[in-house]
C-alpha cells in the first residue's frame, strides 16, 4: 500500500472510520473544524451520521446518546469547546458510555490564540470535569499516529466503557505528511462487551471484571441510565458504601489496567544522562534536539508519553532513577511538569522548558537550554 | 542536498497553500519524506499568506521551516514579511512587480509570474502552478520525477483546469530555464 | 403493591412510590404519557424516555422503557443523538420549565428547528421545585419565589409559542387537571413524524402555590378547571378566551423530518467515495 499526503485532522477521521465510528456530532471551532467537515462528507458514505449541533455541550450529549443507541461516536473541538464539553464528559464517565472526544489544542485561556498551537489543556483533560473520574488521554505526534491512536482511542473507550480524549495540538492537527492507511484486516478493533443473559436477568451496571456488559437501547434490555450515583441496577442511591464503590470502580477500571494502554516512545535513552520529556508537536522538536545535542557529546535521550493520562508513573519513575535530569518541554507554563516532578523529583532534577506564545518550541530553544547548561558545566 | 526547506508566500487566494500541498504530495509519491504546514487565520482572507514544505530523504521531526532554502514571494507584502526567513545560501523567487532590497544573500530570480499568468493563461489563478514550475526547475529532476509532478498537479487541481495548469507548470520551468539560456 | 394492569405493564413498580410531593401534578402528567403509549400500543423495547434535571426529570426512573436521566437542560441534545443514531426508536423527552427553556432553551429551539422526530413533554410547574422554589422562565410577572423575594420582574415565556416559532410541527397544551386532553395531545404528538411539543401545566403546591397563596392542590386544580379554555372554543368565540389560559391543539403542520432527510443523503451517497 502506498503512502498518501494527509493532514492530521483528516487522519483522525480516517482512523475513526476504520475503528467503526458511525456517528459524529460537533460544533465548528478552529483548529479542529476539518474533522467535522470531513466527517460530514464521509460518514454518509459509510452509512453513518453527522450532525452539527447548536453548541459543544449538545455535541457531547449527542455522541453519548448515539453511543447508548449502540453506535460508535466521536466529537472534536478545541479549548473553548473542550471547556463546554466537560459537563457531559463527566456524564459519559459516570454512565460508562464509550465515546471519543478529540481536542485539537490551541492557545488559551478563553478564545486565546485560535489558529496557533498550545498544550495548555493537559490538566483540564485530567481534571476538567468535576468529581473523581477516570481519564484516558492519548497524544499523537505525527499524522500516522493520529490515525493509529484514533483507532486505539475507540478501542480503549469500547473495552473499558469510558470516554477517551485524543489530545492533539494545532501543530499535529494541521500538519500534512505521509500516512499509510492500513488494510482493515491489519487493524485490531475492539467492540464493547454485550450482555448474553436474558433481559430480565440483566443488571446493567453489575460486572465480574469491573466493566459491565453494555446493551444498546432498542435491544430489549430496558434499563435506566443516570448521572446520579447509582447502584448496580442503575438507579440512584445516596448509600455511602455504594457511592464509594462506584467511584472507586470507575477510576480503578482505568488506572488498574494502565499496562493495557501504556503507549510511549523512547529515543536514545539507553545511555542517556539527560532526558527530554515531550509530547505532541513539541516532541518532534525534542527529537531533533536530541540528535543535535548528541553531536555535541551530550548523552541526551527522549521520553515521549503517548498515553498522557493515566500518568505513566512506572516508566517515568524508572527513567528518573537512571538519569541526572529530566527537562519537561511543553507549550504551557509547566502543567505536565507538575506530574513528572511529583514522580521523578525524588530521584533526579526536573526542569521546565515552556512556551506560551503560540509558536512551537523549536529544537534550537531546547538545545540552548540543555546545551547551555551542560556545556557550561563541562567547560567548568 | 538531502533536505529542502521551502517557503511559499503571497496573498490569501493566490493558492500558495495548494502549491505547497502539491510539492509535498509529489515528494511523497517520489518516496521522499515531506511535511507541509501553513499559516492560518486572517491571512487566508487577503493578508500575507504563507505555506511551507520540507522535503527530505531523512525522517522530518521539527515540521517548520527554520531557514528557507527556497523562498517564493508573490506580493510585496509577503516579500517584506518573510524575506528574513531566507537562508544565507538560499534562493529567492519573486514576482517581477516586487521591489527587492539590494543586498539579498544567495540567488535571486525575478520572474514575471503574475504577468504571464494573466497574459498567457488569462487567469491569475495559475500563478501558483507557474511558481511550482519555477521551484521544480530549481529542485531538478533528480529530486522529483517530472511525470510525478505533472500527475500530482492533475490530481489536485479542478478537473476542467488540468490542461491549463500543466501548461502553467511548464511555463514556470521555462521561466527558470530561460534565464539559464 | 396493589396496581392495575397499566401500572404493572408500564411502570417499574418496585421504584414506586415516586419522590414528588403530595399534591404535585407531575404524577398525573406522567400517567398521561403512559396511557398514550398504551393506547398507541408502542413496543416498550423501542421506546426511549430521556429527561434532564429537576422534578419532572425523575419521571423516567419509574417507567419501564429504555430510560435516560441526563444533565440539566441537555435531554434534547442526548435525545437527538439517540434518534439520529437509531431512527427506529421512539424518543420521548420529559422535561420541566427550567430544564427546557432556561438552561436547555438553546437545545429546545434547535431540536424544534431541525424537526427531528422527538416528542417533548414539558411538565411546567412555574418554578424550580427540586432546588427549593426559585423563579423559572415561566414564573408569571410579579409572582414570588425564593429568588424573587420582592416579586418577579422577569417576563415569562409562552412555551408553546416559543416551540412553534422555533419550528415545532406539532404543538399543544393541557394541564394536570385536563388529563384526557393531555393524553390525546401526547398520542397525536407521538404520531407526528417530526418535532412535537406538548406543554402540561402542572401544579406545585409546595413551592409555587405556597409562595403565591394559590391554595392547596385542590384549589390549584380548580384554578385550571375554571380558567382554561380550548383553542377551538376561542377560535369560534374569541371573547371566551379573554384572560384565560388557552389549551388544546395549537399547531399541527407536518414537514420533512430530520432523520428521514438524512436517510435520503445516505441512500444517495453510501458506498461512494473512499469506502
Amino acid at each position: 500500500m502506498a503512502y498518501k499526503l494527509v493532514q492530521g485532522n483528516e487522519a483522525c477521521v480516517e482512523g475513526a472510520l476504520a475503528a467503526g465510528m458511525r456517528f459524529f456530532a460537533g460544533y465548528p471551532i478552529t483548529p479542529s473544524t476539518e474533522i467535522a467537515e470531513i466527517s460530514s462528507q464521509k460518514l454518509p458514505q459509510y452509512g453513518g451520521k453527522f450532525i452539527q449541533m447548536e453548541d459543544e455541550i449538545a455535541s457531547m450529549a449527542a455522541i453519548i446518546g448515539a453511543s447508548l443507541a449502540g453506535v460508535k461516536s466521536m466529537t472534536a473541538t478545541s479549548g473553548p469547546g473542550f471547556s463546554l464539553m466537560q459537563e457531559n464528559l463527566g456524564y459519559a464517565a459516570i454512565t460508562e458510555t464509550p465515546c471519543v472526544l478529540v481536542n485539537v489544542q490551541r492557545g488559551g485561556p478563553s478564545t486565546g490564540l485560535p489558529t496557533l498551537p498550545a498544550q495548555g489543556d493537559i490538566m483540564q483533560a485530567k481534571w476538567g470535569t468535576h468529581g473523581d473520574h477516570p481519564t484516558v488521554a492519548l497524544t499523537p505526534n505525527s499524522v500516522q499516529e493520529v490515525y493509529e491512536y484514533t483507532i486505539k482511542a475507540f478501542n480503549i473507550a469500547e473495552k473499558f466503557r469510558t470516554p477517551v480524549i485524543l489530545l492533539m495540538d494545532e501543530t499535529v492537527g494541521h500538519l500534512r505528511e505521509k500516512m499509510l492507511i492500513k488494510d482493515p484486516s491489519e487493524i485490531e478493533i475492539i467492540n464493547r462487551k454485550k450482555p448474553t443473559c436474558k433481559p430480565e436477568e440483566y443488571i446493567a451496571f453489575k460486572s465480574d471484571d469491573s466493566i459491565p456488559p453494555m446493551a444498546a437501547f432498542g435491544e430489549g434490555y430496558r434499563y435506566h441510565v443516570t448521572g446520579l450515583i447509582h447502584d448496580e441496577t442503575g438507579f440512584p442511591t445516596n448509600n455511602s458504601q455504594i457511592a464509594d464503590n462506584l467511584i472507586r470502580r470507575l477510576v480503578g477500571k482505568v488506572e488498574n489496567n494502565i499496562d493495557d494502554f501504556s503507549y510511549y516512545e523512547e529515543y536514545k535513552l539507553e545511555d542517556a544522562e539527560i532526558v527530554i520529556l515531550a509530547f505532541g508537536g513539541v516532541s518532534r522538536s525534542a527529537k531533533s534536539a536530541v540528535d543535535k545535542l548528541r553531536s555535541k557529546d551530550l548523552k541526551v535521550g527522549l521520553f515521549r508519553p503517548i498515553t498522557m493520562w493515566p500518568f505513566l508513573e512506572k516508566q517515568i519513575s524508572n527513567i528518573a532513577q537512571k538519569v541526572e535530569e529530566i527537562f519537561v518541554a511543553e507549550m504551557n507554563l509547566g502543567q505536565y511538569y507538575l506530574e513528572v516532578d511529583r514522580v521523578a523529583g525524588k530521584y533526579c532534577r526536573v526542569e521546565k522548558i515552556n512556551k506560551v506564545n503560540g509558536e512551537l518550541i523549536t529544537p534550537d530553544e531546547i538545545i540552548s537550554v540543555i546545551g547551555g547548561k551542560y556545556e557550561l558545566q563541562r567547560n567548568n | 542536498m538531502n533536505k529542502f526547506e521551502i517557503q511559499l508566500s503571497g496573498s490569501g487566494g493566490q493558492g500558495v497553500i495548494l502549491a505547497a500541498i502539491i510539492l509535498a504530495d509529489a515528494a511523497i509519491k517520489q518516496g521522499l519524506n515531506a511535511v507541509q504546514t501553513q499559516s492560518y487565520g486572517p491571512e487566508a482572507r487577503g493578508g500575507a499568506s504563507k505555506a511551507e514544505v520540507i522535503i527530505s530523504k531523512e525522517e522530518i521531526y521539527f515540521p517548520k521551516v527554520t531557514k528557507a532554502n527556497i523562498l517564493l514571494a508573490l506580493t510585496q507584502n509577503s516579500y517584506d514579511k518573510y524575506i528574513a526567513n531566507l537562508d544565507k545560501d538560499g534562493i529567492l523567487i519573486v514576482d517581477d512587480h516586487i521591489e527587492t532590497d539590494g543586498d539579498i544573500p544567495g540567488k535571486v530570480y525575478i520572474l514575471p509570474i503574475l504577468n504571464n499568468a494573466n497574459k498567457k493563461f488569462e487567469t491569475r489563478m495559475v500563478a501558483n502552478i507557474i511558481s511550482i514550475g519555477a521551484i521544480y526547475a530549481l529542485l531538478g529532476e533528480k529530486v522529483i520525477n517530472k511525470d510525478i509532478m505533472i500527475n500530482t498537479i492533475a490530481e489536485r487541481v479542478p478537473p476542467v483546469t488540468v490542461e491549463k495548469n500543466i501548461a502553467a507548470f511548464k511555463e514556470g520551468i521555462k521561466l527558470i530555464e530561460g534565464i539559464y539560456d | 403493591m396493589n396496581c392495575n394492569e397499566t401500572t404493572k405493564n408500564y411502570y417499574r413498580v418496585d421504584k414506586l412510590p415516586h419522590i414528588w410531593c403530595p399534591g404535585c401534578g407531575h404524577g398525573t402528567l406522567m400517567n398521561a404519557v403512559v396511557r398514550a403509549v398504551e393506547k398507541l400500543q408502542l413496543n416498550k423495547d423501542d421506546l426511549v424516555i430521556v429527561s434532564g434535571i429537576g422534578c419532572s426529570s425523575r419521571a423516567p426512573g419509574y417507567l419501564d422503557f429504555n430510560t435516560l436521566h441526563t444533565t440539566h437542560g441537555r435531554a434534547l441534545a442526548f435525545a437527538t443523538g439517540i434518534k439520529l443514531a437509531n431512527p427506529k426508536l421512539h424518543v420521548i423527552v420529559i422535561t420541566g420549565d427550567g430544564d427546557s427553556s432556561a438552561i436547555g432553551g438553546n437545545h429546545l429551539i434547535h431540536a424544534a428547528r431541525r424537526n427531528i422526530d422527538i416528542t417533548t413533554i414539558v411538565f411546567n410547574n412555574n418554578i424550580y421545585g427540586m432546588t427549593g422554589g426559585q423563579y423559572s422562565p415561566t414564573t408569571p410577572y410579579g409572582d414570588f419565589a425564593t429568588t424573587s423575594a420582592y416579586g418577579n420582574i422577569d417576563k415569562p415565556f409562552d412555551l408553546c409559542s416559543l416551540a412553534q416559532g422555533a419550528g415545532s410541527t406539532y404543538v399543544g397544551r393541557a394541564t394536570a387537571y385536563h388529563v384526557t386532553l393531555m393524553q390525546r395531545l401526547i398520542e397525536k404528538a407521538i404520531q407526528n413524524k417530526g418535532f412535537s411539543f406538548v406543554e402540561g401545566l402542572s401544579i406545585c403546591p409546595t413551592y409555587y402555590g405556597r409562595k403565591n397563596k394559590k391554595g392547596d392542590a385542590f384549589e390549584m386544580h380548580s384554578f385550571y378547571k375554571n380558567n382554561c379554555v380550548d383553542i377551538r372554543v376561542v377560535e369560534k368565540t374569541p371573547e371566551k378566551g379573554e384572560n384565560k389560559i388557552l389549551i388544546g391543539e395549537f399547531h399541527n403542520d407536518p414537514k420533512p423530518e430530520y432523520t428521514e432527510s438524512y436517510q435520503v443523503i445516505i441512500d444517495k451517497f453510501q458506498g461512494m467515495g473512499g469506502n
